[in-house]
C-alpha cells in the first residue's frame, strides 16, 4: 500500500486532495461542521452523544467477573502497534501520574510503525515537553512532540466528533468506557495488582482508541483532533462526568432515541443498507457472546495457572517423602516442570486477555457506533419525509388558500413553500450523502477489520506457537530423569 | 439417551506392573453399561486343574467385586498381606446428570450446538466407562498375581461360577455397622501405631507410608482440581471456536472469513481434554497443508497422572491397613506376653496363657514375614508403575506440543502469506 501524505493547511476549508484510499471525503470535513453548528433547526446536535459511555455491555462488562486470584499480570512485553500508512507524521503522548506515584513514561506514537502509544488516565497531568525534530510534509506543526492528556479529555474529544460527524454518516470509534469502580481504587493510591491491571487495561484502550481515531482520514484532519493531539492547553471538558446533569440529559436523549428507532418506519429502497444492517445486528450479538466467552477464558485460564502451582507444590512434597532416589528426584522435577507450566498458563491468560478480550470489546463498541450511523441515516430520511409531508399540507392550505380573499396569507404561504421545497431538496441531499458516506465507512471498516482480526489471530498464534515450544523444551528436559528412575 | 453402552476391551494392566502368567489370567473383555448398573464380562484362561474347563467367562456386576475384596479383609490368614484395593463404584451420576440437562436444554440452541454438546458428553461418559473397567481389571489382576489370593477359593468362585453370585449390597444397617467399625478401627490404629516397633524396617515403614499417604493425598486432590480448571478453560475455547465459526459464516466471502474458520481449527484442536476436529473446516482451507487429523477422544494425559495418584492413594491405605493389622497383632502379643507371666506369678490359668500367648506369637510372626516381603513388593510396584506413568506422560505431552506447534506454525505460513 502506497503512502501518501494529505496535504492540509489548517486555514483552509477544506482538503485540497487525499490519501489513496477509497473515501472521497471531499464534501465533508470543516465545511459540514459549520454547517450543522449553525443550523438552529439541526435537531439532531443535541442528541448525537457518544453511545458508548452508558451502553447496556457495560454494566456487564464493569461488573466484573471472579478474579480469584492476584496473579502478577506483567504489561505484555509487546504491545500492539498497529500501523497507519497514510500519515508520516510522529506525535507521541507522554502522561505522569498524579500523586507523585510511579510515572509512566509511555510513548504514543500515532505515525509510521515503529513507535508505540501510551495514553494517560483522568488523573494524570499534562506536562508541556516538545521535542521538535524536523521532518516535513507533516500535518502537524512539529515533527515529534508530547503532550500530556486527562482520560476526560479523550472522552471529550469522542463527544466532539461524535457530534460532529456521527449523524453525518461517519463511524466515530467509540472512546473507553468510564469505570468508577477501578478509577476510585486508582485514586486512592491502592497500589495492588488489580489496580495495576487497570491502569494497564485503561492505557492499552486509550491507545487504540487514538490509533483507530487518527487512522480515520476525515477525523485525522479535524481541528479537535489535530488541537488534541499537538495543543500544550486543552480547555477542561465539562460535561464528561458520568454523573453530571449532561450525563443524565445524555440518558435521556438516548431512551428518546430508542423509542423514536422504534417509531420509525423506513421504506428501505436499497437492499444493500437491508443487508448490512441486519448483518450488523448478527455481529453484534455474536461478538457480545464471543466477549463473554473468551473473558471466562481468561479467568478460567488464571485459575488453572493457580491450581497448577499449588499441584506442583504438592508434587514436590510427595517428591521428598518419596524414599526411592530415583523417582524422588523425578517428582521433584515433575513438580518444577508444573511450576513453569504454571507460568505458561499465566503468559497465555494475558495473551488471551490483551490481544483478543480487549479486541472484542473494542469491536463490540465499534459495532454499536456503526449501527448508530445506520441509525441516523434513518433519522436523516424521517427528517426529509417529514419535510415532505409538511410541505404537502403547506401546498394543500396553499391551494385552499387560492379560494379565499388573502393575499398576504396566500404570499406567506407561498413563502413558506419556497423555504420548505429547498428544506426537501437539502433532506434529500442530506440523505443521498448520508447513505454514500455509510457505504464507504462501512466498506473502509470491514477492511479495517480484516486488518485487525488478521494482525489480532497472527499475534494470538505466534503466542500460541511460544508456549508449545516451551512445553516441549520442559518436557524433553524432564524425560531422561523419567526414563532414569529403576 | 444414554440408555447402554457396550464397549469391547482389550486386557491391559494400567496402573501396575504385572508379570503375566500362563497359569492364571484374568481381563474383562467385555462390559455393558445399563441405567443404573455396569455388567463385567470376566474372562479367565488358565491351566490350573481347580477349574473345569480352561478358558470361560461370566458377568459380574460391581457388588460381586466388593463381595470378593470384603472376603479377602475379612480373612484372619490373609492378615499379612497388602489386600488389593476394591475398585471404586462406577460413577456415572455427574456425566448422565449432565446428558439430563443438554436434553432438557435442546430447544434453547441450535441444532449444532447441540450435537457438538452430545458429541463431547457422550466421549466423557465414553471415558469414565473405560477407566471403571480399568480399575475393575486391575483389581483382578492384582488377585491373579498374588502367590497366595490366586488360589483363594471365593476368587475361583467368582471367577467360574456362572450364576448370579446373589450378593446384594450392604442394606443400611450394615452400612452403619461398618461406618462404627471404622470409627474404632481408626482410633484403634492411632493407638497401635503409637507402639514403637523394634524392628527397624517396620518402624521406617510405618513413618514413611503414613506421611507418603497424606502426601498422595493431597496430591491427588490438587491433581483433581488443576484437571477441572484445564476442563473450565477447554470448554470456553470450545465456546470460543463456536462463536468463532458463526461469525466467520457471517463474513461469508471475504477474507475475515477464512481468517476465523483457520483460528477455529487450531482453537479445535487445541482443546485438551478432548479433541475433535470438525469436518466443515477443511473444505475451504487448503489440504496440502493439513494432515489428516485423527479424532482423538479423551486424549487426557492430565488424566493419567490423577489416575495414577487415586490409585496408590488406596494401595498405600492398603498397606496402611496391613501395618495396623501387624500393629495390632503386635500388642495382642506383648498383652499375651504380659498375661503369662501374671498367671505364671499367680499360677493360675497358666497353660491357657501359655496357649494364647503361642497362638499370638505365632500370628504376629506370620504376619511380620509375609508383611516385610508385601511391603517391598509393593515399593517395587510403586517405583515400576510411577515411572511407566511418568515417561508416557511426557511422552503424551512432548507428542501433543510437536502436533500443535507443527499445526500452528503451518497456519502461521498460509495466513502471513495471504496477501
Amino acid at each position: 500500500r502506497e503512502a501518501s501524505v494529505p496535504q492540509f493547511g489548517r486555514e483552509q476549508s477544506g482538503p485540497a486532495s487525499l490519501p489513496a484510499e477509497d473515501v472521497s471525503t471531499n464534501s465533508n470535513g470543516p465545511k459540514q461542521d459549520s454547517l450543522f453548528d449553525d443550523d438552529p433547526e439541526d435537531l439532531f446536535a443535541e442528541a448525537t452523544e457518544e453511545v458508548s459511555l452508558d451502553s447496556p455491555e457495560r454494566d456487564v462488562l464493569l461488573s466484573d467477573g471472579p478474579s480469584p486470584a492476584i496473579t502478577p499480570i506483567t504489561p505484555p512485553t509487546s504491545v500492539i502497534t498497529p500501523r497507519i500508512e497514510s500519515l508520516t507524521v510522529p506525535v507521541s503522548l507522554q502522561i505522569e501520574e498524579e500523586e507523585g506515584g510511579d510515572s509512566f513514561d509511555i510513548h504514543i506514537a500515532v505515525s509510521d510503525p515503529e513507535k508505540v502509544g501510551e495514553f494517560s488516565g483522568t488523573f494524570w497531568h499534562l506536562r508541556d515537553k516538545q521535542d521538535s525534530s524536523g521532518t516535513s510534509l507533516s500535518v502537524f506543526k512539529q515533527g515529534e512532540f508530547s503532550v500530556k492528556r486527562r482520560f476526560s479529555d479523550f472522552l471529550g474529544l469522542h463527544s466532539k466528533l461524535a457530534s460532529k460527524y456521527l449523524h453525518v454518516g461517519y463511524i466515530v470509534p467509540p472512546a473507553p468506557e468510564k469505570s468508577i469502580v477501578g478509577m476510585t481504587k486508582v485514586k486512592v493510591g491502592k497500589e495492588d495488582q488489580s489496580s495495576n491491571e487497570f491502569v494497564e487495561k485503561r492505557r492499552s484502550a486509550l491507545e487504540r482508541y487514538l490509533m483507530r481515531t487518527v487512522k480515520h482520514p476525515v477525523l485525522l484532519k479535524d481541528p479537535d483532533v489535530l488541537q488534541f493531539l499537538e495543543s500544550s492547553e486543552l480547555p477542561r471538558a465539562v460535561s464528561t462526568q458520568a454523573l453530571s446533569s449532561a450525563g443524565l440529559l445524555r440518558m435521556v436523549n438516548k431512551a428518546a432515541d430508542a423509542v423514536n428507532k422504534m417509531t420509525i418506519k423506513m421504506n428501505e429502497s436499497d437492499a444493500w443498507f437491508e443487508e448490512k444492517q441486519q448483518q450488523f445486528e448478527n455481529l453484534d450479538i455474536q461478538l457480545r457472546k464471543l466477549h463473554a466467552s473468551v473473558e471466562s477464558l481468561v479467568c478460567h485460564r488464571k485459575e488453572l495457572s493457580v491450581n497448577t502451582a499449588l499441584f506442583a507444590k504438592s508434587a514436590a512434597m510427595l517428591g521428598n517423602s518419596e524414599d526411592h532416589t530415583a523417582l524422588s528426584r523425578a517428582l521433584s522435577q515433575l513438580a518444577e516442570v508444573e511450576e513453569k507450566i504454571d507460568q505458561l498458563h499465566q503468559d497465555q491468560a494475558n495473551a488471551d486477555f490483551y490481544l483478543f478480550s480487549e479486541l472484542l470489546g473494542d469491536y463490540v463498541r465499534l459495532i454499536t457506533a456503526v449501527k448508530g450511523v445506520f441509525d441516523h441515516r434513518m433519522k436523516t430520511w424521517q427528517k426529509w419525509q417529514d419535510s415532505q409531508m409538511l410541505l404537502q399540507k403547506k401546498r394543500e392550505a396553499e391551494a385552499k388558500l387560492q379560494f379565499t380573499n388573502k393575499p398576504d396569507k396566500l404570499q406567506q404561504a407561498k413563502d413558506e413553500i419556497k423555504e420548505l421545497e429547498g428544506k426537501v431538496q437539502q433532506g434529500e441531499r442530506d440523505f443521498e450523502q448520508i447513505s454514500k458516506t455509510i457505504r464507504k465507512e462501512v466498506s473502509r471498516f470491514e477492511k479495517e477489520r480484516v486488518k485487525d482480526f488478521k494482525s489480532v489471530i497472527i499475534k494470538y498464534l505466534e503466542s500460541l506457537v511460544q508456549t508449545q515450544q516451551q512445553l516441549i523444551k520442559y518436557w524433553e528436559a524432564f524425560l531422561p530423569e523419567a526414563k532414569a528412575i529403576s | 439417551m444414554m440408555g447402554y453402552l457396550s464397549v469391547s476391551l482389550q486386557p491391559r494392566a494400567v496402573n501396575v506392573d504385572l508379570q503375566t502368567d500362563a497359569t492364571l489370567q484374568v481381563d474383562i473383555s467385555d462390559a455393558l453399561s445399563e441405567r443404573d448398573k455396569v455388567k463385567f464380562t470376566v474372562h479367565t484362561k488358565s491351566t490350573l486343574p481347580n477349574f473345569k474347563q480352561s478358558e470361560f467367562s461370566v458377568v459380574r456386576q460391581h457388588e460381586e467385586f466388593i463381595w470378593l475384596h470384603d472376603s479377602f479383609v475379612e480373612n484372619e490368614d490373609y492378615a499379612g498381606y497388602i489386600i488389593p484395593p476394591a475398585p471404586p463404584r462406577p460413577d456415572f451420576d455427574a456425566s448422565r446428570e449432565k446428558l439430563q440437562k443438554l436434553g432438557e436444554g435442546e430447544g434453547s440452541m441450535t441444532k449444532e450446538e447441540f450435537t457438538k454438546m452430545k458429541q463431547e458428553l457422550e466421549a466423557e461418559y465414553l471415558a469414565i466407562f473405560k477407566k471403571t473397567v480399568a480399575m475393575h481389571e486391575v483389581f483382578l489382576c492384582r488377585v491373579a498375581a498374588h502367590p497366595v489370593l490366586r488360589k483363594d477359593l471365593n476368587f475361583h468362585v467368582f471367577l467360574e461360577y456362572n450364576q448370579d453370585l446373589s450378593v446384594r449390597g450392604k442394606n443400611k444397617k450394615e452400612k452403619l455397622e461398618d461406618f462404627f467399625k471404622n470409627v474404632v478401627k481408626s482410633a484403634d490404629g492411632v493407638l497401635v501405631a503409637g507402639v514403637k516397633d523394634v524392628d527397624d524396617f517396620f518402624e521406617h515403614e510405618k513413618t514413611f507410608l503414613l506421611e507418603y499417604h497424606n502426601r498422595v493425598k493431597d496430591a491427588s486432590a490438587k491433581s483433581d482440581r488443576m484437571i477441572r480448571s484445564h476442563k473450565n478453560a477447554a470448554d470456553d475455547i470450545n465456546r470460543i471456536a463456536s462463536f468463532f465459526l458463526k461469525v466467520s459464516e457471517l463474513f461469508e466471502k471475504t477474507r475475515v472469513s477464512t481468517l476465523l474458520r483457520w483460528l477455529c481449527f487450531v482453537l479445535f484442536h487445541l482443546i485438551p481434554a478432548q479433541v475433535k476436529v470438525e469436518q466443515l473446516l477443511m473444505t475451504d482451507v487448503s489440504s496440502h497443508l493439513l494432515q489428516k487429523i485423527e479424532a482423538r477422544v479423551a486424549a487426557d494425559e492430565d488424566l493419567k497422572l490423577a489416575d495414577l495418584l487415586k490409585y496408590y492413594l488406596r494401595e498405600s491405605q492398603a498397606a496402611k491397613d496391613l501395618l495396623y493389622r501387624r500393629g495390632r497383632a503386635l500388642v495382642d502379643y506383648e498383652n499375651a506376653n504380659k498375661a503369662l507371666d501374671k498367671a505364671r506369678a499367680k499360677n493360675r490359668d497358666v497353660l491357657q496363657a501359655e496357649t494364647s500367648q503361642q497362638l499370638c506369637c505365632h500370628k504376629f510372626e506370620k504376619i511380620s514375614e509375609s508383611a516385610k516381603q508385601e511391603l517391598i513388593d509393593f515399593k517395587t510396584r510403586r517405583v515400576a508403575a510411577f515411572r511407566k506413568n511418568l515417561v508416557e506422560l511426557a511422552e503424551l505431552e512432548l507428542k501433543h506440543a510437536k502436533g500443535n506447534l507443527q499445526l500452528l506454525q503451518s497456519c502461521l505460513s498460509v495466513l502471513k502469506g495471504d496477501t
